[in-house]
């Protein structure tokens, strides 16, 4: 068991295990979000799916969006753990948690958090459905260039 | 200089690999590097020029200088979540 606030990992994750994470006795209310592996999608049936990342830069990136997070809503801690490789419909793909002394906030952090996750973080998913597989691409623009020379 | 480029996802399966070295002049930028390894690899082709890019872990753009020991990534629009 890790805990670390932003991981990329192949192990199984649960709510309860990245919420505990963020706790602390200055936290009085945590959000969480669950991802989970949804068994159609665009009229396919979804046999399973499999996980890719660039997991260094997720986890760094990750960090970046718990920053923006953080700029915003007067939270404590954010832990966002992501799974990656083959997950079978009805698995937890994603974890997040936002913890704060109050309730305020914390539920508009973690929407953000999986809407910038899904725009920003370098991880994608390959579709295995009955009758063949396909990568998902997101249909984002990239995002701004940060590399500066 | 020399340096490395990651391919991940829709890219890695188009060139049949995760990582390739690269040795380029100095001044080159990352639009030099992809020319480069269209040439080399020409599956690369169709998939490099809607291609994000980071370098060294940071987003970055076709016109950005690369600087020896880079690590270059390739890769298509993120799908997580």
């Amino acid at each position: 068991m890790s805990d670390k606030l932003f991981e990329i990992t192949t192990a199984p994750i649960s709510v309860d295990e990245v919420s505990r994470r963020v706790s602390s006795p200055a936290v009085g209310a945590v959000v969480s979000f669950a991802g989970i592996v949804r068994g159609t999608n665009a009229g396919r049936q979804v046999r399973y799916l499999e996980y890719e990342a660039y997991p260094e830069m997720a986890e760094s990136t990750l960090a970046q969006v718990a920053d923006e997070i953080k700029a915003r809503w007067p939270v404590e801690k954010v832990a966002i753990v992501h799974r990656v490789g083959r997950q079978d419909i009805g698995d937890t793909s994603v974890v997040i948690a936002v913890a704060s002394a109050q309730r305020q906030g914390a539920f508009e952090a973690g929407r953000y958090a999986i809407d910038r996750i899904k725009e920003i973080v370098p991880l994608w998913k390959k579709e295995y459905f009955e009758g063949g597989e396909a990568w998902i691409e997101g249909p984002e623009k990239p995002p701004k260039t940060e590399a500066k020379r | 200089m020399r340096g490395t480029v990651k391919l991940f996802a829709s890219l890695r399966e188009a060139a049949g690999r995760s990582e390739i070295e690269w040795e380029l002049a100095d001044g080159a930028t990352v639009e030099i590097l992809v020319a480069h390894l269209q040439e080399t690899l020409p599956r690369l082709e169709e998939w490099a020029n809607h291609a994000w890019i980071a370098v060294n872990r940071q987003y970055a753009s076709f016109e950005t200088a690369l600087q020896d020991g880079d690590e270059v990534a390739l890769f298509p629009p993120v799908s997580g979540g």
